[in-house]
């Protein structure tokens, strides 16, 4: 038995922590156990997950380098954190891919066991980093895990190909160690996880065992750390993916509106999530259905909404263009339809596992005619669920196809998150037709206060009807080609949406100072990254306000109030301005950009000295 | 089932003018449809009429149900989620050789394979009425069209082999002018559970008159109708003179009935498990210009894709429970802050 080493514990206010390795080394699952017993230990967090869009790359390459970095904090942070404080790298090609990013004078825990010949030589290494002096403002720990891992598993009888794979547990345990996480919850996770599986389960456990017993017992490690949990609203709360909480929020949609969700989709990176987490969850009555083709999932889902229930689609970008078509013919059958959008960087297949948010004016303005949709914008991993709940209402009473815009930064990042009282949801009313609404018979265009149409069943007696992408004629809804019925219903069709904006909250502005001569205007992901970076700019002692916008279309009523009332207005995204664009030729208004598209989201100190910059 | 009240052809007849060119089969079709829709029993309100665009795609307006007209080539994807959603709806596609064959093939074929449960009628004039006379997927190799001055280039689709090939569970060829074989037809495929396919030959009066005179002319047609029957040699001609058989390298051929062993003769069987055997009577004639079978060719029963929808859920709400959203929400690890 090792001696007990006396190690000094040091607070600290917040730290970013970031696992990288191979894609088969499993550093998604060490990231995301590491993340769960933080959020149980109290720490706010924010994770960012990195990896490559090739499931095997070949091993130990540059391409084949999978990332998993965390934020966690003694204070409510919003951001999964610029670069990181520690660096745990299981490969040299996993450190030569990401030590650029990790803070000077940083710590660098490395698998020592991983810096061999081979793999210096296929990471593109001359020499080995460990030896040649390159690391030397690092703090660098070098831990043999692949051979302490061996080790530690040698009495369990798997082959070494087995055994070396627990060496994430190893890391996860040294990792749990070094941050005071607690260790009951992984060994849950693994005992659930393994469960009737005798030898896989020895062997993890004692490898997650070993490294954190290491940690305890080496002399390697001078301190180690302690985040006090983070002072937050009452409740109870769980880790959550924008991916599951948007899956979740169509479910409670489905739940508060009485109405089966029928989910329809194509496999496409990164929202094949929703499908699968929907898919397991029949038991709401979802109905989901793996379409022969982006298209026909749309079609589906319209057919869905024609027969009674809310129709949903989920795609990302490739998707998006071939379902335009569809979204056209639900605004001209004005009937309820959610098209989930997860945006990752294009155009054409573009960067798959990369988030970018560059598919706002393809979903405003990427079909022909005049065709006007609601846009609604997730703005971190927990508000999906809000937002699909959101994006499910407005569907239903405006009886209009709904784009629900989120990305690959906040399908795959995950938040603690206060799970809401399902009783204090909002509820949806379908009001669907009963009985004919016109001495004549029943008027499918006869439109209600809201300018919605009756959404009438099939099997309601005397409704039938028959509606198409033709030209309707108002109120009838009979095929027409006349002149001023057509220029009537293209207005209608546009009012309809516009007056959406009575319906959904006023743009708050955050401006402590009340003086700010500056405001920066954000909207979908870059939610975290706006306000981290303005709190940044405001301690250093500038003023600047900040607003965000969850529905894109129609705006909020307070947006031209709001834009000009302040001298100037920077507006960051992950696309070339497209919002600028928008709101510029909106309000008039001379917004500024600040634009990144490099597939990761905008940094917080990126963001702070485009907004001191500006002042 | 005897419906409670009795329906006529006028109660699935819309007020809509009914606008195609003079002469026009679908008008055929669609008094046929309508004509024979009563004796469903099924009221108009529990009917859904899905089209495409064509000019088939008209079809849906002149039919006093629920209806979408779609866009181009998707109606089996719109229907495939109305009948799924709704498995107490009777759903009908009315889809043309354009619509289903070139822009929609791809969602033609996976209705057919999942057994959805609509019944698809196709009206197949082998050319593109409303785009007014291009070549269309069924049109015959070197087909000289507006499109295609020096002939077309392509081989046609043969949709009875196409929907086979799809295994879909009923697939059948009827006429528009032949009412009562279309009736006939009409009945057997309303009757299938799932997927029924009906290939229907539509004359187009104005950009390809007479395609197919040889299965309707006065003259022509005793000689080149072969009328399947369930469970018979398959015989035609005026005194069944002409036969179908297995010739001797296992392929099926046509022959004169005295000259053929009576054990060689085909007998039709749509109720046979494997596809094989119709799929070579698909084949006797490639386009309507030489003998060709109509009649049901395939109907055989398969699980219908909303009904095993259906039974997933049931079946997961009784292992799971009915779905409980304040229980899955706290699913998992959660923790209290005070």
């Amino acid at each position: 038995m090792a001696t007990r080493i006396e190690h000094t514990v040091e607070e600290k206010e917040g730290v970013v922590i970031r696992f990288a390795g191979d894609s088969g080394d499993g550093m998604q699952l060490l990231g995301d156990r590491f993340t769960n017993a933080t959020a149980i230990l109290g720490n706010d967090l924010v994770t960012l997950p990195d990896f490559p869009a090739e499931i095997r790359a070949p091993a130990g390459t540059l391409a084949g380098v999978s990332a998993f970095q965390i934020h966690f904090a003694a204070r409510d942070i919003v951001t999964p954190g610029d670069s990181p404080n520690v660096l745990v790298a299981l490969n040299p090609a996993a450190l030569k891919a990401n030590i650029k990013a990790l803070d000077k004078g940083g710590v660098l825990v490395v698998n020592s066991d991983a810096f061999v010949e081979r793999n210096l030589e296929k990471a593109g290494y001359a020499a080995n980093p460990l030896e040649d002096g390159t690391l030397s403002g690092y703090q660098v720990f070098e831990v043999p895990m692949t051979s302490m891992t061996l080790r530690a598993t040698e009495h369990v009888g798997l082959t070494k190909k087995e055994a070396e794979r627990c060496k994430n547990m190893f890391a996860l345990g040294l990792l749990s160690w070094m941050f005071s996480r607690p260790t009951d919850v992984t060994i849950d996770w693994v005992e659930q996880r393994f469960s009737g599986k005798a030898q896989l389960l020895d062997a993890n456990l004692s490898a997650f065992k070993a490294g954190y017993n290491f940690g305890e017992t080496t002399e390697l490690f001078a301190h180690h750390y302690a985040v006090r949990p983070a002072p937050a609203k009452p409740g109870t709360y769980r880790n959550i993916t924008g991916a599951t909480a948007l899956a979740w929020g169509l479910i409670a949609a489905s739940v508060r509106s009485g109405l089966p969700i029928f989910y329809a989709s194509y496999p496409i990176t990164p929202a094949s999530e929703l499908l699968h987490e929907l898919s397991k969850r029949k038991n709401f009555g979802v109905r989901t259905l793996q379409a022969e083709d982006e298209i026909a999932a749309a079609g589906m889902a319209l057919g869905a909404s024609f027969a009674g229930q809310v129709g949903v689609t989920g795609t990302s970008g490739p998707g998006l263009d071939l379902k335009q078509e569809t979204i056209g013919l639900a605004l001209a059958l004005e009937l309820p339809l959610v098209v989930v959008d997860v945006m990752r960087a294009g155009p054409s297949t573009g960067m798959p596992t990369k988030t970018e948010q560059a598919d706002l004016l393809a979903v405003l303005y990427g079909r022909h005619g005049e065709s006007p949709i609601p846009v609604v914008a997730a703005y971190t991993p927990g508000s999906c669920f809000e937002s699909a709940l959101e994006a499910v209402r407005i569907a239903v009473k405006y009886r209009t196809p709904v784009a629900l815009l989120s990305d690959t930064y906040l399908a795959n990042s995950s938040e603690p998150w206060l799970i809401p009282d399902v009783e204090s949801l909002p509820t949806i009313e379908p009001r669907f037709a009963t009985a004919p609404n016109h001495d004549d018979g029943f008027m499918p265009y006869l439109r209600d206060e809201n300018l919605a149409r009756p959404w009438a069943l099939p099997g309601t007696p005397g409704l039938q009807h028959q509606i198409g992408g033709l030209e309707k004629e108002d109120v009838t809804g009979h095929i027409s080609y006349d002149a001023e019925n057509h220029e009537r219903m293209t207005h209608l069709r546009q009012a309809k949406i516009e007056r959406i904006a009575a319906d959904i909250p006023l743009l708050e502005v955050d401006d402590p100072s009340g003086e700010a001569d500056l405001l920066v205007l954000g909207w979908g992901s870059t939610y975290g990254v706006v306000r981290a970076a303005a709190n940044r700019a405001r301690e250093a002692g500038h003023k600047v306000a900040t607003a965000h916008l969850v529905h894109v279309n129609p705006l909020p009523r307070n947006t031209r109030e709001v834009l000009t009332a302040y001298r100037k207005v920077l507006i960051p995204e992950m696309n070339l301005g497209q919002l600028a664009m928008i709101v510029r030729s909106r309000f008039l208004v001379d917004a500024d950009s600040f634009c990144k598209v490099q597939g990761q989201p905008i940094l917080t100190h990126e963001l702070e000295e485009e907004i001191v910059r500006r002042l | 089932m005897a419906p409670d009240v009795q329906l006529t052809k006028k109660d699935f007849a819309s007020d809509q003018e009914v606008r195609w060119c003079p002469g026009c089969g679908d008008y055929a079709i669609l008094a046929a449809v309508q004509g024979f829709l009563p004796e469903l029993g099924i009221p108009p309100e529990r009917i859904v009429f899905v089209t495409g665009i064509g000019c088939a795609g008209r079809f849906v307006y002149y039919m006093n149900t629920y209806g979408i007209h779609a866009i181009h080539g998707r109606a089996p994807a719109v229907a495939t989620g109305i009948a799924c959603a709704r498995p107490d709806l009777d759903v009908w596609i009315v889809t043309g050789d354009g619509d289903a064959l070139s822009i929609g093939g791809n969602h033609l074929i996976h209705a057919l394979r999942r057994n959805v449960n609509v019944k698809i009628l196709l009206f197949n004039n082998q050319i593109y009425g409303l785009t007014k006379g291009q070549a269309s997927p069924t049109s015959e190799e070197g087909k000289v069209t507006k499109s295609t001055p020096f002939g077309s280039l392509d081989h046609p689709f043969n949709p009875v082999a196409l929907a086979l090939g799809a295994e879909g569970t009923f697939v059948a060829r009827t006429i528009d002018s032949d009412r009562q074989h279309f009736a006939s037809v009409l009945r057997q495929a309303a009757a299938h559970k799932g997927s029924a396919f009906v290939e229907v030959y539509q004359n187009c009066v104005v950009f390809n008159d007479d395609a197919f005179v040889a299965l309707t002319g006065k003259e022509t047609r005793v000689r080149n109708q072969i009328r399947l029957e369930q469970g018979r040699p398959i015989l035609f001609g005026e005194n069944d003179e002409q036969c179908v058989y297995i010739t001797d390298d296992g392929t099926l051929g046509i022959g004169a009935t005295a000259a053929v062993a009576p054990e060689r003769i085909f007998v039709h069987d749509a109720h046979h498990e494997r596809p094989g055997r119709v799929f070579a009577l698909a084949h006797l004639s490639h386009g309507p210009k030489t003998p060709t079978c109509i009649g049901v060719f395939r109907d055989v029963e398969r699980p219908m894709y909303g009904e095993l929808m259906q039974r997933q859920i049931d079946e997961a709400t009784e292992r799971l429970g009915e779905g409980d959203l304040t229980r899955l929400l706290h699913a998992g690890d959660t923790w209290e802050v005070a």
